[in-house]
């Protein structure tokens, strides 16, 4: 049977006010959301978990709530993660077979509980790249996420199963992570908003670790007000991170709307106008001419960057996992072994190196930024590829696909700079593609702002796939 | 560095070094992911960059 999806499918800000206006409940929205993904996910591989009794638990406590006369940010908006997030009562497997071995969590990590306490409605764990190394959303042991657009595509990864539900209407919001490109990799593949914040803005606790001086958490969504909402709402101050920096809340949602005027936007040239197929800069192009940018700007050594990001990623993740490695090698999915097996075995010298390297590339994007305001640049080379793709051309040569998708990404979340992806469609194409709208440190407020502008004027869009 | 490193040879140390054990039939693939960390640290490695400048994770105690 199809779902009545009506409620469902209108954006997290909608639902939300039409719960606390109780022109609907939250116990409504949240039997749609289970009935969606009962008769999706069989076909698209978004979800590992689904929480459908805590999920109707909490929709009764939240339509109690308003009953009572609270009116909670996020009443009702159902909402999934990836399954690295600790989830009470569920075993966080991390895209893993391995970690299935594990107990299951025994509270919910710092965001959940922060979105439960906003009055978000938690339905699932959703699926992942193996360990969040990956840029496809392919996994040996769950399947690969499938792009609801077209699902002979893939997802994108690693948050590959946010990308997958939340552009198939099963959910309004994923909480997603991103190392290298997680989260902006399958919101361009996806045709989805995705908010990568500043590194050290969000509390990282209870999610598992894939390599601790670059991850990030964020989330994704249809609309850049559903992702200021949420961004909102997650900021908190967290001891059990260390990596959290001491920052002051920063409202996104109150400016939101006050447009891009005084705004200096550039698009990135060089590294980032190469290698990529004609629609990378076609989306840049088209988000550019709808903001009236003319500029462009060199990012300093960009593809060494992502050299640099690169090799700590590779070293740093396989450190993590060397007891593994050495015990349950065979466990491990291809497509992330023969990587992590290869960091474990890296010199020093290299992973020091290339944090050295890290310092001085900060100085010099900082320095960039007394010119700029924001910065343009494609979030993934390509449209989602072909499910199962193992190797791509660039520029002349075969290479492998895995790491490849990420070169726009990579050298930008290097220094932990906050990035909204925001989704084009190019004339007559049948798949989106993503452009990061990147901004200075601690200013996701200027990247959500751009990112409101475009959707205001229809530049950008994140329509829910036909299913 | 590309040019100089020889992935078999380092594997060949490496692995039993870390304690790993490498499958004959994933061999392969280690060995072309070994070249490609090994191109991406030369690309960082041949930036000069002053001694002065320190990696970028700080320590506070």
């Amino acid at each position: 049977m199809t779902p009545d999806t009506g409620i469902l499918h209108r954006s997290a800000t909608e639902i939300a006010a039409d719960v606390r206006a109780r022109r609907t409940s939250a116990l409504e929205v949240t039997r749609s959301a289970i009935a969606a993904i009962e008769a999706h996910n069989g076909s698209l591989g978004a979800f590992t978990d689904i929480t459908a009794e805590r999920a109707l638990r909490e929709a009764e406590t939240v339509d109690k709530a308003i009953a009572a006369g609270n009116a909670p940010p996020l009443a009702g908006v159902p909402y999934a993660v990836k399954n690295l997030f600790d989830i009470d009562g569920v075993v966080t497997r991390a895209g893993s077979k391995i970690n299935r071995d594990n107990p299951p969590a025994s509270s919910d990590g710092t965001l959940v509980r922060q979105m439960r306490d906003a009055g978000a409605i938690l339905v699932g764990g959703l699926n992942m790249g193996e360990y969040a190394y990956d840029f496809t959303g392919e996994n040996a042991h769950d399947g690969p996420s499938l792009n609801p657009h077209n699902p002979t595509r893939m997802s994108g990864g690693s948050s590959g199963g946010c990308g997958t539900a939340v552009a198939a209407g099963m959910v309004a919001l994923a909480l997603g992570s991103d190392t290298n490109g997680s989260i902006r990799v399958p919101s361009s593949f996806c045709g989805l908003f995705g908010l990568k914040p500043t590194f050290g803005r969000l509390s990282r606790a209870g999610t598992y670790p894939f390599c601790t001086s670059l991850d990030h958490l964020g989330p994704m969504a249809r609309s850049a007000h559903d992702l200021a909402l949420s961004f909102d709402v997650l900021q908190a101050r967290d001891p059990e991170d260390p990596a959290q920096a001491d920052r002051p809340f920063l409202a996104t949602e109150p400016t939101l709307a006050n447009g891009i005027d005084g705004l200096r936007v550039a698009v990135a040239d060089g590294y980032f106008r190469e290698g990529g197929a004609p629609e990378a800069n076609a989306a840049v192009d088209h988000v550019a001419a709808a903001l009236g940018v003319t500029e462009m700007v060199t990012v300093p050594e960009a593809a060494r960057a992502r050299a640099a990001a690169y090799v700590i990623t590779n070293s740093e993740s396989s450190a993590l996992h060397l007891d593994r490695l050495r015990s349950r090698a065979a466990d491990f999915d291809p497509d992330t072994r023969d990587r992590f097996l290869t960091g474990a075995m890296l010199p020093a010298a290299w992973l020091v190196q290339a944090q050295r390297f890290r310092a001085w590339y900060h100085k010099q994007m900082l320095a960039l930024f007394e010119r700029v305001d924001a910065i343009l640049a494609p979030a993934t080379p390509f449209h989602a590829l072909p499910s199962g793709t193992k190797t791509i051309e660039m520029d002349g040569q075969t290479v492998p696909a895995r790491p490849n998708i990420g070169i726009y990404t990579q050298p930008i979340s290097f220094v932990g700079l906050p990035v909204v992806s925001v989704p084009v469609w190019l004339p007559n194409a049948t798949l989106p593609i993503g452009v990061q709208v990147i901004a200075p440190p601690w200013r996701e407020d200027i990247a959500l702002r751009i990112a409101a502008a475009l959707e205001e004027n229809g530049a950008v869009s994140a329509p829910i796939a036909g299913l | 560095m590309s040019e100089t490193f020889d992935a078999q040879t380092h594997l060949d140390a490496m692995a039993p070094a870390m304690g790993l054990t490498i499958d004959p039939a994933w061999q392969d693939t280690v060995i072309a992911n070994l070249q490609a960390t090994a191109r991406m640290a030369g690309m960082v490695g041949s930036f000069a960059l002053d001694d002065h400048v320190e990696p970028a994770p700080v320590f506070v105690p």
